[in-house]
């Protein structure tokens, strides 16, 4: 029995370099993730008060130096890992919701009924996400920290709503499909013991990969103004107001910078060793 | 009252007939052979038997399984008959089986079904003890490791026996096999056959045996129905058929398998 197993796990050689993309993954967001829960109770300054003069460099008493106004950046950037972390999970919870429920709408619907939600999808994503985003966040009138995810939520819907139709298509034309339909199962029990655990591994990874691009997202929307407004210390209004100063005082812009794009780098890596757990034909098995 | 009576189907797509008006009936517990080579319609026949042909097929003719016409029938009725009163067993059992499940679970599936459906609820050790019974019934080894493994942990023959249990735990009154030795390798396949056959009979089901494989016709079934193109071009017990062949093409496909024998004796 332990022979059978063998012969089918991966060779150690290829292990090493995948497990190490979801180690240092994890690293790093598990890194954003304690600071972000951290900030709930403890942050090195008031992220509002002027502890220092302004637009001062690095220093100890200032890791990341100080903005125009003598505040903390370091303090400003630890609760813009926590806005970060809100967004992407908000947005891609949202996105899961609507689309992976029309997605397989869509994969079971009648041929019409099907083409027309495909092209829906198919004329969204057209539209950059960013665009689409913008759009929402115009239309609920006042910009919060939850018109952005929302926002986000339904622009990368149409992404996950595609692809949720294209596999569970695939998954629905297998055999074991046309077997559990034989011995009387419903389409219920078909979508939920067959369709989604089959689907899911490429999912988990998809989300993870639109965790990231909504983070992107939320910083640009912040940076043209339409994210969460200021008390919320969001990395592309860091940017943003970073900008006019960055000659003078480049570390303002740097800094949340290197935040931003440790945490997507971070989320890529977690997806791509996702890719490897979520399914048990890759994984490792006994 | 016959198990399944076919009467004049025919099964169309467009302008062109792919089933034309074949007859078949199958008694309680009574052996069928559907032969015929590819193409020839029989997995539609056995798929339309329950209502599952693929969209935009649309049967002709009468299907009577278990008393119930099948044709234009509800899904919610085609759903109690299927695997009350059939079961399927496919060809290939590596995409038969779900691949993210575990064994234990995919045979605990129709057990459950059947529980509910008799409007009973089964405690989990009740369904266990029951899938363990279904994993012996087959002549599965090892099956603490078995019910613990994903499909691709386990053999060919060992994925087969698998969706045989499934099929035997729903207590069909009719097991549909279709092509169940096609994909396995010919040691394996005898050994298949020579369960099915036994399974059969012990649990009293009937068996609709689809096969090329005249052979293996000859081995499981007490009567066969030859196809080709659609159309029934033979029919009668398994002795008469293949013994003094009437048709052409029936007479080719024992010749076939007789000159194979042949040359097999010869190379001994």
């Amino acid at each position: 029995m332990t022979d059978l197993v063998d012969l089918q796990a991966p060779a150690p050689a290829r292990r090493t370099p995948r497990s190490l993309t979801l180690s240092v993954g994890l690293v790093l967001v598990g890194l954003h993730l304690f600071v972000a829960l951290l900030t709930l109770f403890w942050t090195p300054y008031d992220p509002t008060a002027m502890t220092g003069g302004r637009l001062e460099p690095p220093s100890w008493a200032h890791w990341a130096g100080t903005d125009r106004l003598g505040r903390d950046l370091f303090t400003q950037i630890m609760i813009g890992s926590r806005i970060a972390l809100t967004v992407g999970a908000g947005a891609v919870a949202i996105a899961a919701a609507i689309g992976v429920t029309l997605g397989v709408l869509a994969a079971f619907a009648t041929r019409t009924l099907d083409d027309v939600l495909a092209a829906t999808f198919d004329i969204l994503i057209a539209f950059p996400t960013l665009l689409l985003a913008m759009l929402v966040v115009a239309a609920t009138d006042t910009a919060s920290l939850f018109s952005a995810i929302l926002a986000l939520g339904i622009a990368i819907s149409a992404i996950v709503a595609r692809l949720t139709r294209i596999l569970a298509k695939r998954v629905l034309a297998m055999d074991y499909i046309t077997a559990a339909r034989t011995a009387g199962s419903s389409w219920p029990s078909i979508v939920f013991r067959h369709v989604l655990p089959n689907i899911w591994p490429t999912l988990s990874v998809n989300f993870a990969l639109q965790f990231g691009i909504a983070i992107i997202a939320e910083a640009s929307l912040s940076y043209l103004g339409l994210g969460a407004p200021p008390p919320n210390a969001s990395w592309g209004r860091l940017l943003q107001e970073a900008q006019g100063t960055v000659y003078t005082a480049p570390f303002g812009a740097v800094a949340p910078g290197i935040a931003l794009v440790s945490l997507v780098i971070g989320m890529n890596l977690l997806a791509d060793g996702l890719r490897d757990v979520g399914d048990p034909t890759r994984r490792r098995s006994r | 009252m016959s198990l399944l009576r076919i009467e004049n189907l025919t099964i169309r797509t467009g302008g062109q007939a792919l089933v034309k008006d074949m007859s078949l009936v199958i008694e309680p517990g009574a052996r069928v052979g559907l032969i015929g080579e590819s193409g020839s319609g029989k997995s539609l026949t056995a798929l339309a038997a329950i209502g599952l042909l693929p969209p935009g097929l649309k049967p002709e003719g009468s299907i009577l399984l278990d008393g119930v016409q099948v044709i234009g029938a509800p899904e919610e009725k085609l759903k109690a008959l299927r695997g009350r009163t059939a079961a399927f067993v496919f060809q290939e059992p590596l995409t038969a089986l779900d691949p993210l499940m575990k064994i234990g679970r995919q045979v605990a599936e129709p057990i459950a079904r059947r529980h509910r459906r008799d409007g009973r609820s089964a405690g989990r050790q009740e369904i266990v003890a029951e899938v363990r019974h279904y994993l012996e019934r087959v002549a599965l080894p090892d099956i603490d490791r078995i019910m613990n493994a994903y499909p691709f942990q386990i053999s060919g023959g060992q994925r087969q026996r698998v969706a045989i249990a499934m099929a035997l735990a729903c207590r069909p009154k009719l097991l549909i096999a279709d092509e169940p030795t096609t994909a396995l390798d010919v040691t394996t396949q005898a050994e298949i056959l020579e369960l099915l056959s036994t399974l059969v009979r012990e649990e009293g089901m009937a068996l609709l045996f689809i096969s090329h494989d005249l052979p293996v016709v000859a081995k499981v079934a007490e009567e066969v129905t030859v196809l080709r193109r659609g159309q029934v071009v033979e029919q009668g017990p398994v002795r008469s058929v293949f013994g003094s062949p009437q048709h052409e093409y029936t007479k080719m496909l024992v010749d076939a398998a007789a000159a194979f024998d042949r040359a097999l004796g010869a190379q001994q």
